[in-house]
């Protein structure tokens, strides 16, 4: 017996596309060609809808959802790009440029950092709000990585990767607010983590320069994650 | 099970019967700081050192109301209460003088004042009248009986009809339909269904919850299992902050007699139905008082919330339906069922149905709890119930709802307290906090102290909510010292509508309520403190 599969049609700008029951905009809209800006969402990993660069408008309804865990609906009309949207993500950029350190010129993932990519891509030529410029931490503790607390933007995808991923569960995140921080067991020195599998995973899957190996200059330090896409699919039950 | 019921409530009233006179203390955390236990302590001596165990008892109650004048003390002689205010361990022989004579004229407390003639009391009716810690004083008061009634005479439709008829709203702050909720966890699929109370008041100024569950914990018990019975669960949780010792201990203590007497646990009221509940407490975060971050605490995991959909009714506990209201609406739950949705829906508004408890702060005279019919002015709150403002200041606004409400200026102070008037005036109905403010408060000091709380209790799993208040704290920070511009004063608008509409959980959308209502009820008091 085949099983059942539901069928919804909606609107993504416009355009009339077709989507399995229980996908979200995010899928069906990468699906057909139609780019929505992420951070905190990788492909592989469970979406936690957290950094709000991927919210989008809904006909009908006032609030802006984020289009990595909203399923879809029949005849949802989807709207991805608006001024009022540009607008928030810029401000979402903004927010994160101010709430760390993120000089890209001193930085091991110059020109291939997801957040500096953003922001040119948005226009973010310049940070409205003050720069908080906390003084955070480098971990050098482990043998093969580091971790810049500097750099990191909170979007949890170590955390994730780590558990749904390798299954160490290493990472995770303590204190709340802007005082979050993402640790290493229980905010012990990554180098001496028993959980640590030193698989690596979480410096591929990081978007900025907050995790990166070490001995590595800016050209070779680019991040791979062809890995988890593969790793999903492998572990999808089959028929 | 009704019999055993009345059974249990006619030999308390025969007991009761025994003594000429009742001595009530208020053994809430109140009246309690004020040693009222040293006061209870006092009484019982006093009475026994003169021989009188057999004509009076004196016993500790819940809250009274008057939190402000406490301890609080009311003699019940035949039946009519004297309430005596500011009583000390030392007045205690004063007032067993008293029993047989006059009342202690120093100490009266008149009761024909509007603070108490001007309430409405549904959720508060045992308050300060029962004690506490013992079930048989719930049970004579006619407690558990609409749980016994429920389970004997009614389907769970029939329940859900009737608290839809009610017309209750959630009384944690948002106002959703409590019949509606219930109706959507009774038809949601699964075996294991959840009942959640959440008792995670954290609002600063706000005290309702924690004052009911020190007076009348039992209540809050029953309306959980009526509402149990109704949505087809088995379990339930009690989310209660560690904060609140005194309500945590007697919650405890109406668990285990609950337990015990067969109105909660296996087969209640031997009848076929399960239904046991555990406590669970919160560390500390405010963000767990928001449903998803409160299940997710439940679970083990960090208190963050999650994007709904899907709701706790469709996917809460370990993923199963689950119904979560707040202690207070629990709470209005057996005297719906013992007098009928219909009664419930003749007091109150059109929309917003009902009594409403309110914990009056700040610089307001009467400073406690009250329960007042929905649609009451705000005006007779604060001016007849409440006394009006303390000292020589002059009433400039009230705050309701803590960090996700606004201030209420004296323009508006003719109107009605209902869910949808408060929205129009930017705030919001909230938990009930109450905050009065004089005209010595600055209200960008206000704003900032509530951007301040929202600041330090952000969970810190969405980029608007986190970095968006620090700097909105950050603004209002810089504006309050007089070193803000026109322009840091349009960026805070430009970030509050930001933070308001990007924001993933109430929390975050609600934090820049503070800012944009004293922005518009008090701009002028901002553009004072610009710069140039």
């Amino acid at each position: 017996m085949p099983q059942e599969v539901r069928i919804r049609t909606l609107t993504i700008d416009g355009r009339p596309v077709g989507a399995r029951e229980g996908e979200t905009i995010l899928q069906v809209a990468r699906e057909n060609g139609i780019a929505i800006p992420t951070l905190c969402h990788l492909d592989g990993l469970g979406p936690i809808g957290a950094c709000r660069m991927c919210l989008v408008e809904i006909a009908g309804s006032r609030r802006l959802l984020p289009a990595c865990v909203t399923p879809v609906a029949e005849g949802m009309e989807v709207k991805t790009d608006s001024e009022r949207l540009r607008k928030y993500r810029r401000m979402v950029l903004e927010f994160l440029f101010s709430e760390r350190n993120h000089i890209c010129s001193v930085c091991v993932s110059n020109g291939h950092c997801e957040l500096q990519s953003f922001a040119q891509q948005h226009g973010v030529t310049s940070v409205r709000v003050p720069y908080l410029h906390p003084r955070l931490e480098v971990d050098a503790t482990h043998r093969r990585f580091v971790v810049d607390h500097n750099r990191c933007i909170l979007c949890t995808r170590c955390v994730r990767v780590c558990d749904e991923i390798e299954g160490a569960h290493t990472w995770d995140v303590m204190a709340r607010g802007w005082q979050s921080r993402v640790i290493t067991d229980l905010a012990q020195e990554w180098g001496t983590s028993e959980s640590c599998t030193s698989c690596g995973k979480c410096v591929h899957v990081c978007p900025t320069g907050a995790l990166f190996e070490k001995d590595k200059s800016v050209a070779e330090m680019v991040k791979r994650r062809q890995f988890l896409p593969y790793l999903k699919q492998m572990r999808e039950p089959r028929e | 099970m009704i019999d055993e019921l009345e059974e249990i409530a006619q030999r308390e009233q025969e007991a009761a019967r025994q003594f000429p006179h009742t001595i009530n203390v208020c053994v809430a955390a109140g009246c309690l700081s004020n040693r009222g236990d040293k006061v209870l302590e006092a009484l019982q001596g006093e009475v026994k050192a003169r021989g009188l165990e057999g004509r009076c008892r004196a016993r500790g109650v819940g809250c009274m109301g008057l939190c402000c004048q406490g301890p609080l003390v009311a003699v019940v002689s035949g039946g009519r209460p004297t309430m005596y205010q500011t009583v000390t361990p030392e007045d205690a022989p004063a007032l067993v003088d008293s029993l047989e004579g006059e009342p202690v004229r120093r100490l009266l407390l008149p009761t024909d004042q509007p603070f108490f003639s001007r309430q409405t009391k549904i959720v508060l009716e045992n308050s300060g009248a029962i004690d506490p810690e013992r079930i048989e004083d719930y049970v004579a008061a006619g407690g558990y009986s609409s749980l016994f009634k429920v389970l004997a005479m009614m389907s769970p439709t029939e329940v859900i009809d009737e608290v839809h008829r009610s017309g209750l709203r959630g009384r944690g702050g948002a106002g959703y339909p409590t019949g509606l909720k219930w109706s959507t966890v009774a038809k949601a699929s699964g075996e294991n269904k959840f009942v959640i109370c959440n008792a995670d008041e954290g609002d600063p100024g706000a005290f309702m919850d924690r004052s009911v569950l020190e007076s009348d914990p039992h209540r809050v018990l029953e309306g959980m299992a009526i509402a149990a019975y109704a949505v087809g669960a088995k379990y339930g949780y009690i989310y209660v902050r560690a904060e609140y010792p005194l309500a945590i201990k007697r919650l405890e203590k109406a668990l285990r007699q609950a337990n015990q007497m067969g109105a909660l646990g296996r087969r209640v009221g031997r009848m076929t139905f399960d239904f046991s509940v555990d406590l669970r407490l919160g560390a500390g975060a405010f963000v767990c008082g928001e449903e998803t971050a409160l299940i997710a605490s439940i679970e083990g995991k960090r208190g963050q919330p999650r994007a709904r959909p899907p709701y706790p009714a469709e996917r809460g506990l370990w993923g199963h339906s689950t119904l979560i209201n707040n202690v207070e609406t629990f709470a209005n739950i057996p005297s719906i069922i013992r007098h009928g949705g219909a009664w419930l829906a003749s007091i109150g508004t059109e929309k917003s149905k009902g009594t409403k408890v309110f914990a009056l702060a700040g610089r307001i005279k009467n400073t406690g709890l009250i329960e007042v019919p929905m649609g009451i002015r705000l005006r007779d709150i604060i001016y007849d119930i409440g006394g009006g403002v303390v000292g020589d200041g002059r009433f400039k606004a009230v705050q309701t709802g803590g960090p996700s409400g606004g201030c209420i200026p004296a323009p508006f102070l003719d109107m009605p307290v209902d869910y949808e008037s408060l929205a129009e005036v930017v705030s919001i109905m909230g938990s009930g906090g109450m905050i009065v403010l004089d005209d010595t408060s600055s209200m960008v000091d206000v704003a900032r102290y509530f951007m301040e709380f929202s600041m330090s209790e952000s969970c810190g799993k969405c980029v608007p909510c986190r970095v968006g208040t620090v700097q909105m704290h950050g603004l209002l920070t810089k504006i309050a010292r007089g070193e803000g511009t026109a322009g840091d004063v349009a960026l805070l608008e430009e970030l509050s509508d930001m933070v308001r509409n990007t924001s993933l959980c109430g929390l975050g959308i609600a934090a820049p309520n503070p800012v944009l209502s004293t922005l518009k009820h008090f701009r002028n008091e901002y553009d004072a403190l610009l710069k140039g």
